[in-house]
């Protein structure tokens, strides 16, 4: 038995699992919980500081969703938007894949600012738009029975369906960074912290790709 | 490009502790005339090996005259900073100006015995693109490779003031000017940080013409070198404060922060109080109230001598002064070692508490007046200088010169280039390795010590001790 991977319940595993994934990766932020929990020598530090990039990071999907979600209602020009998003998240890909720098923007950041830095640690990774196809699939007319709906309440709907989106993305993120902050914090210290630490650059800007294409095979 | 962290980046001061041992030293080769090339020496530190103690290979640069001093790594467990996110750098590469030339080498050290230059950047292109010269200490930071430099523009270097600029740590490319505000700042020797708390500190020796022909003795008399450390916000590339440590505190050089960034202290050693000719070492610490603050912790006596046993410089004081020209600190913020380079000691000061530090070891070589040999029965030219300290803590390395044309003031019948050990006990205590003994090829003097790996003087610890 096949799964279909366009089906509501695929695409809603795909936004949880993009979640872990951006989690797990050092560059979304989890070692800055860690070291928050152990500079200001108090534990609640840390889940203090997850809660600040998590809201730096869901700011960062909203960002890139909810123009999305407007457009998304123009629904005769549906699968030109969808090819559009679909093309522009290769390009993000292929452009991480082919500049390989690091943004030092990232370093100019104060590190107790971790909202800030968590939105634009999002936005240069371009970690909003890992989730714009598998959002648009889940907009799309045969996903949401929606085809004789009005644009107003389609467009509120898709607004409603992108938090819902960014809001479980965030919290999946958030517990896979979490669970390995707390575990580097509490149990295994700070030697684990280069040894869980991989270099996930080219293996993420595939992913962006691998997603783009995905989306941009689905609008056909 | 690494899939994981370099292996000799480490979170914590207490983790790089527990690293293996260092295999390798790189040493400055000054040819202090410039009749020669300057280089760097590859020094072999394994005590198991059948070349331990020799210089094993030697990177010569093609150009004269450059006047190696200090150099540092491209990448350092500053790396593994949580806000960049991106540990993936290779410690292979280190930077090394020319003070004389404004000239920088990048060498390839990824095979120590085969190390090799990577690159040459023309001092034109320091020239143009930060309007300063004569850079100086490297440190690996937020975003990039930190130089500071000892002067500004123009030919002798005082268009200008100096200060600090940031290098791609990937590429070697210039990027420009650090400082967007540096307040009263106007003479540049030393810099160092704490990343995670977000400050700088840097310090003053004196500017061109008051180093480059020699020590000017009018200048020091009337306090004419640097006296004042700086505090900066980091990020925001701001002086937020300064504090003069008294005119008399002539050139306040090595800065050296506490290694684990939660504490908000370290040292300033100061070379010659200009009333009594002692040498000093400041604490220097943050108050609850953000203030910085700076009080005099050690002083050091200069030794009383006959005239006739002086260089002229010295003839009217009858007394060598201790001339504290370096300092570094152990990675578990114990031991503080305190070069004082006229007087020929090697001082050992336990700074568990750093507002009150005790002498803990001492060890004699050279010195103007006492030229005391090394236990070996070899000369010790100079006195001791620039001073590294084994990751463990558990060795301590150093080399004899100051700066060419200042050797020859203090040092006027003495010549060449030695490195020695010395081993610290479990309590404390310094005593030279008897076996333990570089001697320099005839023509060269030695300067600053950097340890493959990393040592106590490189890396930027972002996470706590716990």
């Amino acid at each position: 038995m096949g799964v279909d991977l366009t089906s509501t319940t695929a695409l809603w595993w795909a936004v949880v699992v993009s979640g872990l994934y951006h989690g797990v990766n050092p560059g979304m932020g989890w070692p800055l919980a860690v070291s928050a929990g152990l500079m200001q020598n108090r534990t609640s530090a840390l889940p203090e500081a997850l809660g600040m990039l998590a809201f730096g990071h869901l700011l960062a999907m909203l960002v890139i969703l909810m123009p999305f979600s407007i457009m998304a209602a123009l629904f005769t020009w549906e699968r030109e938007i969808r090819l559009g998003a679909g093309l522009l998240v290769v390009a993000m890909g292929c452009y991480l894949l082919i500049n390989r720098r690091h943004p030092k923007l990232l370093a100019r950041i104060h590190p107790a600012r971790l909202a800030l830095w968590s939105f634009l640690a999002a936005m240069a990774h371009g970690a909003g738009l890992m989730l714009l196809p598998i959002y648009l699939q889940l907009c799309s007319p045969q996903t949401l029975d929606s085809g004789h709906q009005a644009a107003s309440t389609l467009m509120s709907g898709n607004l409603s369906q992108a938090i819902k989106v960014a809001v479980v993305h965030t919290l999946s993120m958030t517990l896979g960074g979490g669970v390995i902050a707390a575990v580097i914090y509490f149990y295994l210290g700070l030697k684990y912290l280069s040894r869980t630490w991989f270099n996930l650059d080219i293996l993420w800007a595939l992913s962006l790709v691998i997603v783009g294409v995905f989306g941009v095979y689905l609008a056909y | 490009m690494n899939v994981k962290p370099d292996p000799t980046f480490h979170a914590t001061a207490q983790l790089a502790m527990l690293a293996p041992m260092e295999n390798y030293g790189f040493t400055v080769m000054l040819s202090p005339d410039g009749s020669a090339s300057d280089g760097i020496a590859v020094v072999d530190l394994n005590s198991a090996s059948d070349t331990y103690g020799q210089i094993v290979h030697q990177v010569i640069v093609p150009s004269k005259g450059d006047e190696f001093h200090h150099f540092g790594w491209n990448a350092c467990s500053s790396s593994l900073s949580p806000m960049s996110g991106h540990a993936f750098l290779e410690r292979r590469y280190l930077i090394v100006p020319g003070i004389r030339s404004s000239r920088i080498f990048i060498i390839d050290v990824k095979d120590p015995l085969k190390a090799k230059i990577h690159k040459t950047i023309e001092p034109e292109e320091v020239f143009k693109k930060t309007g300063y010269s004569r850079p100086h200490t490297i440190h690996c930071g937020p975003e990039g490779i930190y130089v500071s430099t000892l002067g500004g523009g123009g030919k002798d270097g005082t268009d200008g003031p100096p200060g600090i600029f940031i290098m791609d740590c990937e590429t070697f490319e210039i990027i420009g000017q650090y400082e967007m505000d540096r307040g009263e700042q106007d003479k540049h020797y030393d810099f160092w940080w704490n990343l995670p708390q977000d400050y700088m500190v840097s310090s003053e020796w004196g500017l061109p013409p008051q180093f480059e022909n020699g020590i000017v003795a009018e200048d020091l008399l009337s306090n004419k070198y640097g006296h004042k450390i700086h505090f900066w916000d980091l990020r925001k590339r701001k002086n937020i404060q300064t504090i003069d440590l008294g005119e008399n505190h002539q050139m306040a050089l090595e800065i050296r922060p506490a290694h684990d960034p939660k504490k908000s202290y370290g040292f300033c050693g100061v070379v010659v109080d200009t009333t009594n000719l002692q040498g000093s070492i400041f604490t220097w610490w943050r108050d609850d109230d953000g203030t910085w603050q700076a009080k005099k912790t050690i002083t050091i006596d200069p030794h009383p001598a006959d005239p006739d046993e002086l260089p002229d410089l010295l003839k009217g004081f009858s007394a060598v002064p201790p001339l504290v020209t370096d300092i570094d600190l152990s990675l578990d913020d114990k031991y503080l070692y305190v070069a004082c380079w006229g007087i020929g000691e090697m001082h050992q000061y336990d700074v568990s508490d750093p507002m009150n530090p005790v002498l803990a070891g001492k060890v004699e070589i050279g010195g103007i007046v006492k030229d005391t040999k090394h236990p070996n029965g070899k000369d010790f030219a100079f006195g001791p200088q620039m001073v590294e300290i084994s990751r463990d803590g558990k060795r301590v390395y150093w080399t004899n010169s100051l700066y060419s044309s200042w050797d020859d003031q203090f040092y006027p019948d003495d010549e060449g280039g030695q490195m020695v050990m010395a081993r610290v006990g479990d309590n404390g205590g310094l005593e030279l390795d008897k076996d333990f003994y570089v001697d320099f090829p005839k023509g060269y003097r030695s300067h600053q010590i950097r340890l493959e790996g990393g040592d106590c003087s490189t890396d930027s610890f972002c996470y706590p001790n716990v």
